[in-house]
This record gives structure tokens, C-alpha cells and sequence, in this order.
């Protein structure tokens, strides 16, 4: 398939994977930011083509990962109201929260609506006038402007029967917080492609310089996960620390701007609870005041439900590079993507859940690792 | 999960020592249907438990048992989907295709079925006739008979539309062994044509997804391509239909019963460009998505490339390919060769496949 195959190609990773090899001269630890880049890493083995010089660890950037346990609870509260039709995107359906998930609620009842896009919302909140239907607002950046546009977009249409409950968060923040904890060992950063195609790298630049750690702007195929790598390892064997944009074909410097404007009208920054890792000041995105009658939290009041995260599992450790899913004991066992303990188990771009579902817990893979 | 069991307690929940039957659901959650581990364990722990004898416990796509001095198989399914029409087929259709591939499957020769209708008051009456209308064209093209039948009407909104049940026995042609715990060591897996066709297409409809080509469902009846299996004089090993859950639970499926290891080879799987485009968009593994009319054959090595052939030549399996072999290695598990050369494992889904966010 054209632009996809190209990014598939297994000769052209041998050739990337070879000079990678060439290079290198001693260990170093890299970050993919996005959860979409772990499922690729190891959807595809690339860890294991890799030289052992190279160790990745995975980031922070699983939206339905971080979405703390509190605002779970909140939608489930929500969710479970008879005069609610509650709309999310798939994976968040299988999180669990106190109680339940989701799939649990809609089998008691709960009229729970998978959509793929925000903007489905409007249609079904025109279609159910007697209901209020909820959208679930998760997310980075990246989804930050199509949960802006639905609501406005029901504010232009006069659709009064529908809200956000908005639980989005920012990948700047949660990268420094990465680099400020005196467990830190990422040395350079596979970026965000996705996020960095709305809001572009400029905000990027600063903190490549204050932690001189590279950066290296990437995609989330194959061929743009390798090839990122390679530019990162470039620059640290260097001894560079900059902004690099290995996805030109999607990302601008600049961003989107008629995207950025958007979503400035109509959220502002917040402070954000992170399941796993904690509150993180100016990480998150709430309505703005002037679109509160589209503000699930102030409907349902929902606002005062405060949870605390079970202390059980290692994600939050996860989530930052210290540790991988296989350090957990827990691992494989008493946690897996049927049973989640901890957020990076509960959706299908966690790290644990991505290790999971391509079989890193079997240990027979070891053996077998390099067939053929 | 709450905040104050201690990680022990936790632990001890999970670990399922405790009678409770399944995992830490209390009630049927969709994902229990959807032919992954979830569906596994509900017949694992609730039905088999229950059920146990030696016809069902091999748990094949249908049972074998003589009558008579004759080998039968019996086979049966129950068909809910949604829309009940779509391109390339209707839940008649469906109907009568899935039982009569379970009983081919087996290595039988379909002969009669039987049909529960489960019909949701009012259904327009043309719709139910259009489905019973397809369901003996389709009965007449597989070359089968239905013979017995049943009709119940739930009230609005006990059932969606309208649930079929068919049952349906076949003969198992003479010396014919088929059985999943046959799979060998060496053994070839052939996959009849392009995977994930009829999933993409329900799906399509139901999202409202327009494409440049519309995706039909590949629903047939496979009764005619096994019939040109046979026809080589070859040995086959193990013959599964592919349906919800996918290759990946097929395959998944024969690899623990026959306690074997399986290495495919992802870029020889055959996949359509219009599937591939589908599954990208909407985000989904096609090795996860359910078919309708495919097959996997499991054949020893050296027959391997004259029953390809011969699948070839069938309209059913033009498409046909070598997908991937049975080894020794790591019995019970799935392994994949990436289209980038790295490998990792294939495994079930534990419940339905949901799409993600970005």
C-alpha cells in the first residue's frame, strides 16, 4: 500500500539498523514519548534488531494511560446516570476505575457509544434531544483540536445537550518532570510526531537546551521509529542537544496554527492529576469559563469525587523510563490486560499492555527470538 | 480494584484460587463473545466444566461420532449481527455458510441443517423473507438441505431484528482424520485468500465508511474448496475455519491443542489493499479482524505446494497462500516474523478489539 509500505520496508531497516551498529560507541538510553510508538517498537521487534547498546524506554504519552483514576470515576459516575448517553474513543472503555470499567456499565445498562470522532457527539445529541450525551476529552495535544472544534461547533449550533468532561493533558510538562527527577536516565527523546503536527517543536527548543538532551521529532512507522533512533544516536554521540524533525512529511516547525488558535479559544492550561505519576502543574487543559454550560464536571457535579490510586503496581515508574513492564513482579500474573492493576496495563498504547499483547511476558519468546 | 487491598489481598483476588468461575467479572460483558481469551475462558471454566465429554472436549469446530458404521460430524452456531443486510451478504447467508464450513472443517461432506429463528416483533415481514429467501439459495449452492426448523417472536426489543441458530450434519469422508491436535512439526499452514474481508465490511457500514472500492464480506460456503483439497489425494493435517477472533485465534487455538509452535511470516499474509487502508483508518490489526469465508490448512511439508496449487485453481482460493509453519519451538505460542524482519509474538486478544485514540 502507497506510503505505507515504503515505511515497512525490511531491507531498509537492515540497512538503518547497520549504521546504527556503526556509530554507536557506548550505551545509551532513549525515550519514545508517545504510546503509539511503543505499540510500533514492539508490534514489529524493533528493540530486538536493535544493538544492545541501545535501550528504549517508554514514555508518558498514553493518553487513556494517564487519565487518573479520579476522572475515571468521574465518567463512570456520569456514565451511569439513565438520562446519559456516554460517547468515548474505544480503548477507554476497558480502564478500570474503583469499581468498574466502562464495558461493565454498558453491560448493566449504561447506554456507553464508541465513536471516532468527537464530532459523532453532536449528531447523536441532535438525534436524542430528551438525553445528554458526554464526550469523553482525553488526550495530548493531538486530540486537543477536534474536542475543541465539537464544542464549538454545539455552541454555534445551539446544542445545548451536550459536554465535554475534559481530561487532556500536555507532553512538555510531563517531559520535564521526566528530566527533573533525580531518577532520570533517558539521554535523548524520540518527540511526539503526532502531538508536534499540531502545535509544531518550538516549545521543544527550550528544553533541549536546559537539559541538553536531544530531540528528536519522530513518526510511527518502522522506518521513522529506526531512523529517529538514528538521529538521536547521531547527536549524542555528537554531543549535540537539539530539535530535530525526523516526520517532515507531517510535522511543520510551526504546527498547525488554525488548529492552535482553536484550542487556545476555547481551553486554558491547568494543573492535571497523571494516574501513575502524580499531579504535574500546567500539564492539562480545562474549558474555558465561558463554555461551562458544555462542562460535564459542573453539570453532573461531579467535581468533589477525589480517589486515591491503588499503590500497587509500578506504573508510574513505567511511565517515566525508570523501569520496564517486565521489572514489575506483577507482570504477566496478577496483572494483565484482563485484569489491570496499574495505567499502563489498561490500554492497548500502555507500555505494559503493548509488552502484553506481543508476548513479552511468554518467556519461551527468548529462545525464539531470532528465527529464521 | 480498591485502594485498600493490600497487594497480597490483590494478588490472591487474581490469582484465582477462590471458586469464583471466570475472571473478576461478575456478569456477560460483550467481550465474552468476541473469540478471544475471554470466550476461551467462558467455555473453559463455565461450559466444558459443566459439558465435559469426549465429542466436545477437543473442542474442534464440530464433533465426530460414529452412527451406524458411519462417521458423522454435528455442528452447530448462532448468527447475531448488525445490520442484518450488508455488502456481500445478509445473516441468512451467514447462517447457513457458518455451520456448513464448521462441518467441513471436520472433513465431512455437509448434508442437512436445521434453523432457529428468534424474531424480533416487528420485523418487517419483506426483511425476514429476503433472509429465509437467502438462506435456501445459499442452502442450494453449498449443496445441503434444511430439513427441520423452529420460529419464536420475542417482544420489541428482546432481541435485535432477528437471531438465527443453525445445526447441521455432515459424513466424514472415509479415512479422513481432521483435528487440530494433528498439527506437526515441519507441517505448512496455507490460508485460503485474503483475511479480514468480512469484518472490514460490517464494520465499514456500521461507521458509515465510504471507500474508493466497497469491501463485500467474503461469506461462502467452503464446503466446494475442501471438496478440491481432497480431490489431490493429499494428506491434511488440520482444516479450521477463520471467523471472529481472526487468524490469530485460529492459529492461536491449534498451537495449545496440538502443543505445537507456530512461526508465520507476516509479509506473506495475504491481505487486500482496500482491507489494509480500512484497518489503518479505523485502527485495527487485521490479524484480529473476523472473516467469513476463509480457511487454514495445516498439511505436511511435502504436500504443501500441490494442495496450494490445487486451492488456487478453486474461485475460493485464488488468493490462497503459504502463510507460515508448525515447529517444535515454543509450543503453544504464535510467533511472527515482522514485515521489517524482527519478530514478536502473536497472540489472542483477551477481549474485543477497540480502536485507539491516536
Amino acid at each position: 500500500m502507497k506510503y505505507l509500505d515504503e515505511y515497512r520496508n525490511e531491507e531498509m531497516a537492515r540497512k538503518i539498523v547497520s549504521e546504527i551498529r556503526r556509530i554507536i560507541t557506548r550505551p545509551w538510553v532513549l525515550m519514545e514519548v508517545c504510546g503509539g510508538q511503543t505499540h510500533t517498537i514492539v508490534k514489529y521487534g524493533i528493540d530486538h534488531l536493535l544493538p544492545d547498546k541501545v535501550e528504549l524506554v517508554h514514555g508518558p504519552g498514553c493518553p487513556v494511560c494517564v487519565t487518573s483514576l479520579e476522572m475515571i470515576d468521574k465518567a463512570h459516575t456520569i456514565a451511569q446516570r439513565p438520562d446519559v448517553i456516554f460517547c468515548s474513543f474505544g480503548d477507554m472503555l476497558r480502564v478500570p476505575g474503583s469499581e468498574f470499567d466502562l464495558l461493565v456499565l454498558k453491560s448493566r445498562g449504561a447506554d456507553v457509544r464508541v465513536v471516532y470522532s468527537p464530532l459523532d457527539c453532536l449528531k447523536i445529541a441532535k438525534a436524542n434531544p430528551d438525553k445528554k450525551v458526554v464526550f469523553f476529552a482525553i488526550g495530548f495535544e493531538t486530540t486537543a483540536p477536534g474536542n475543541a472544534m465539537v464544542v464549538w461547533q454545539a455552541r454555534r449550533q445551539g446544542i445545548k445537550n451536550f459536554s465535554l468532561l475534559v481530561s487532556h493533558v500536555l507532553v512538555p510538562p510531563a517531559m520535564e518532570s521526566i528530566l527533573k527527577s533525580p531518577l532520570n536516565r533517558v539521554q535523548g527523546f524520540l518527540g511526539p510526531g503526532h502531538v508536534c503536527t499540531v502545535v509544531g517543536y518550538k516549545e521543544y527548543e527550550p528544553i533541549a537546551e536546559r537539559y541538553h538532551v536531544p530531540i528528536v521529532v519522530t513518526g510511527f512507522e518502522p522506518m521513522d521509529l529506526l531512523e529517529g533512533i538514528l538521529m538521536t544516536i547521531r547527536q549524542l554521540e555528537a554531543g549535540t542537544a537539539v530539535v530535530e524533525n525526523q516526520y517532515p512529511r507531517i510535522v511543520k516547525r510551526e504546527g498547525n496554527p488554525a488548529a492552535q488558535e482553536l484550542v487556545k479559544k476555547v481551553f486554558e492550561v491547568c494543573d492535571r492529576k497523571w494516574r501513575g505519576v502524580g499531579s504535574i502543574p500546567q500539564s492539562g487543559f480545562r474549558l474555558r469559563e465561558e463554555f461551562h454550560e458544555h462542562d460535564a464536571e459542573s453539570i453532573f457535579a461531579v467535581g468533589k469525587i477525589n480517589t486515591q490510586e491503588p499503590s500497587i503496581c509500578i506504573s508510574g515508574l513505567v511511565l517515566q523510563g525508570v523501569k520496564k513492564p517486565h521489572d514489575c513482579p506483577a507482570f504477566g500474573k496478577q496483572c494483565t490486560p484482563e485484569h489491570p492493576l496499574g495505567a499502563t496495563m489498561v490500554s492497548a498504547e500502555g507500555a505494559c499492555a503493548a509488552y502484553y499483547a506481543y508476548g513479552r511476558h511468554l518467556q519461551a519468546e527468548k529462545k525464539a527470538l531470532h528465527p529464521v | 480494584m480498591s485502594e485498600e487491598k493490600t497487594p497480597d489481598q490483590e494478588a490472591g483476588l487474581l490469582a484465582g484460587s477462590c471458586p469464583l468461575p471466570l475472571t473478576n467479572y461478575k456478569e456477560i460483558v460483550l467481550a465474552h463473545g468476541s473469540g478471544g481469551k475471554l470466550s476461551q475462558q467462558l467455555i473453559q471454566k463455565v461450559v466444558l466444566q459443566q459439558f465435559r465429554n469426549e465429542f466436545l472436549e477437543p473442542l474442534h469446530d464440530g464433533a465426530i461420532f460414529t452412527v451406524g458404521g458411519a462417521r458423522l460430524a454435528f455442528s452447530t452456531d448462532s448468527y447475531v449481527v448488525n445490520p442484518i443486510f450488508f455488502p456481500g451478504g445478509d445473516i441468512g447467508k451467514l447462517a447457513v455458510h457458518g455451520t456448513v464450513n464448521d462441518l467441513a472443517m471436520c472433513g465431512a461432506r455437509p448434508l442437512h441443517l436445521s434453523v432457529g429463528f428468534i424474531l424480533e416483533e416487528g420485523l418487517p415481514m419483506d426483511e425476514f423473507h429476503h433472509v429465509v429467501q437467502s438462506m435456501q439459495e445459499a442452502a442450494n449452492e453449498a449443496g445441503v438441505t434444511l430439513v427441520t426448523g423452529d420460529t419464536k417472536v420475542v417482544d420489541r426489543g428482546k432481541a435485535d431484528k432477528i437471531f438465527i441458530n443453525t445445526s447441521g450434519i455432515g459424513q466424514v469422508r472415509d479415512g479422513v482424520v481432521i483435528d487440530p491436535k494433528r498439527a506437526r512439526p515441519g507441517d505448512k499452514i496455507i490460508v485460503s485468500g485474503y483475511i479480514a474481508v468480512h469484518g472490514i465490511a460490517i464494520m465499514s457500514v456500521r461507521e458509515g465508511l465510504e471507500f474508493e472500492t466497497e469491501i463485500a464480506s467474503d461469506t461462502a460456503p467452503l464446503n466446494g474448496l475442501v471438496d478440491a483439497i481432497f480431490a489431490t489425494g493429499k494428506k491434511v493435517h488440520v482444516l479450521r475455519d477463520l471467523t471472529r477472533g481472526g487468524l490469530t485465534s485460529a492459529v492461536t487455538e491449534i498451537a495449545q491443542s496440538a502443543h505445537v509452535g507456530v512461526l508465520l511470516n507476516e509479509a506473506s499474509i495475504p491481505i487486500s489493499e482496500e482491507v489494509k487502508g480500512a484497518c489503518e483508518i479505523l485502527g485495527l490489526d487485521p490479524l484480529y479482524v473476523a472473516n467469513e469465508g476463509k480457511l487454514v490448512a495445516i498439511v505436511p511439508s511435502n504436500h504443501a505446494e500441490e494442495i496450494l496449487s490445487a486451492m488456487r485453481s478453486h474461485p475460493l482460493g485464488q488468493h490462497a497462500a503459504i502463510i507460515g509453519e508448525v515447529t517444535s519451538d515454543h509450543p503453544g505460542l504464535v510467533l511472527m516474523k515482522t514485515r521489517i524482519g524482527g519478530s514478536r509474538v502473536v497472540d489472542m486478544l483477551s477481549g474485543e478489539q477497540l480502536p485507539r485514540i491516536c
